[in-house]
């Protein structure tokens, strides 16, 4: 995070942020399922200004084969940013912080996908970040989950990310390229929607005060996008009974 | 990171757990013995050696001046590597860092930068175009368990024993590196609903979660990262916090301001 002299911007005008939200609004968001033809599962979102899809292979065979495990399937995580993604071209292919970014989103999702399920196979999941406004890699999570489920991959639980910032000594919610860029912290979390943790980052500067009150901001943000995620799975697979969908006991 | 650990002594740690022991006999949030030895290594501006228990960790500073960012005319620039060498453990290959590596490198990268204990503005030589760049590179020695600590320790370790080699370079006297905090991380894992801090290689394997937490002397959080695929609870989360600032405290008073 950059840090600059905090008068360079003002964050806050009448009480509302730089695009007109409130502190704890969300930006708005678009989830479309199914839009990819080849893969088993897609799904493409719209977190504010990011736009990400998601496609997901498998079960499918491991290549190569020295991977594979004889208990269950692997989870495969890919995050990728196009080059055009961002102000300044990214140079294409994965760098450090692509590499932790796909390591902990991973990490997010393989809680509640049932892997035991299928042995020796591979889940392999994609994410091409088309355009990128701050909060990628929660936009990455969200899309993410909704495709493993379009492509009926058995899962747990639904897995929703959302981030909390600090701007001007407030705590807001999903925090878009300005808050985040001259902002004094980020927190991007995930979450199933019985409450617990699959993701947690955070880099800036928080009192533990602060840590609670941003936590159970991305919290609540997640949530809200959990029920985005089920709307839009409901929308393409007609009337599915409640009670199929909100499996949240995890373990 | 999957180590040889065979199922009995999973078994076994297991056990142990459940009456509320570790193998070593620690108690869950207690530190395993820390050493750390300054400037070991002579031809680095700055290094420390850190024994968390077994684990041994290595870390090396070396400076020169070089190009700005275009974005940062003015600052200075860190640049954070970690080899995760086969020396160090059986799990370790050859070859460019693997994610867990590139990991481990990034979180120490986030306590010194996000601490803002570097003070990157008076690394600038001339504005635009020529700036003080640190290298922090962490050469992992032995890995017995937690070698992310350890290496963060190692690292602000010898950012404190760093002499910046400006006679080298032409640029006046030398002087001692400036620094403004003492970042700490502490990193706990979950285990069938039991925190454990400064887990060692056993327990390691068979957790399914780790958080690090990072502090600044002030009490400050300012990085944390959740790794593994397992879920934390909140509740869990708030407690290792609490935990990691008081532990943080401690190491630091003992061992990095004296």
């Amino acid at each position: 995070m950059i840090a600059m002299d905090k008068s360079d911007i003002s964050f806050f005008k009448d009480g509302l942020r730089l695009d007109g939200r409130r502190a704890d609004q969300l930006r708005p968001i678009r989830i479309e399922v199914g839009v990819l033809a080849r893969a088993d599962g897609s799904c493409y979102i719209e977190m504010g200004g990011n736009k990400v899809i998601a496609a997901v292979y498998g079960p499918r065979e491991v290549h190569p084969r020295h991977l594979q495990e004889v208990t269950r399937a692997i989870v495969r995580y890919r995050y990728n940013m196009a080059s055009f993604s961002v102000e300044e071209r990214k140079r294409p292919g994965p760098d450090r912080r692509s590499y932790e970014l796909s390591k902990v989103s991973r990490e997010a999702l393989e809680p509640v996908i049932m892997t035991s399920y299928f042995p020796r196979s591979v889940i392999d999941v994609f994410v091409e970040v088309l355009q990128a406004d701050a909060g990628t890699r929660t936009a990455g999570i969200n899309a993410a989950a909704v495709a493993l489920a379009d492509a009926g991959i058995p899962m747990k639980s639904m897995i929703s990310s959302c981030a909390a910032g600090k701007v001007a000594d407030t705590i807001v919610l999903d925090p878009m390229k300005e808050e985040d860029n001259f902002g004094q912290a980020d927190l991007p979390i995930a979450m199933t929607p019985g409450g617990d943790i699959t993701l947690m980052q955070m880099d800036g500067g928080l009192s533990p005060d602060e840590f609670h009150q941003a936590v159970e901001m991305a919290m609540k943000g997640a949530r809200d996008i959990y029920e985005m995620q089920r709307a839009a799975l409901v929308e393409k697979y007609g009337k599915i009974e409640a009670s199929t969908i909100e499996v949240n006991a995890c373990e | 990171m999957s180590s040889v650990i065979s199922e009995i002594r999973k078994d076994f740690i297991y056990n142990l757990l459940l009456k509320g022991e570790r193998v070593d006999g620690r108690t869950f949030d207690q530190y395993r013995d820390i050493s750390i030895e300054r400037d070991v290594i002579r031809k680095a501006e700055g290094s420390a050696l850190v024994k968390l228990g077994s684990s041994q960790v290595l870390v090396g500073i070396k400076m020169q001046p070089g190009e700005p960012f275009q974005d940062t005319p003015n600052r200075g620039v860190i640049i954070t590597n970690a080899e995760l060498v086969p020396l160090a453990s059986p799990n370790f290959e050859p070859g460019p860092p693997n994610e867990v590596g590139i990991e481990l490198a990034r979180v120490v990268d986030r306590g010194v930068r996000e601490s803002k204990a570097v003070d990157l503005e008076a690394l600038c030589i001339v504005p635009g175009k020529q700036v003080w760049i640190i290298f922090i590179d962490v050469h992992i020695l032995d890995d017995c368990g937690n070698i992310l600590d350890a290496a963060s320790l190692g690292a602000i370790a010898a950012l404190l024993s760093t002499k910046v080699p400006a006679s080298r370079f032409g640029l006046g006297e030398d002087y001692m590196l400036p620094l403004n905090d003492i970042p700490v991380a502490t990193t706990a894992i979950e285990f069938g609903d039991v925190l454990m801090f400064d887990p060692g290689v056993d327990e390691e394997s068979i957790a399914n979660t780790k958080l690090t937490v990072i502090t600044t002397a002030k009490g400050e959080i300012c990085g944390m990262q959740k790794s593994g695929k397992g879920l934390l609870k909140p509740e869990q989360i708030y407690r290792i916090v609490d935990i990691a600032c008081e532990k943080a405290r401690e190491i630091r008073e003992k061992f990095l301001e004296a």
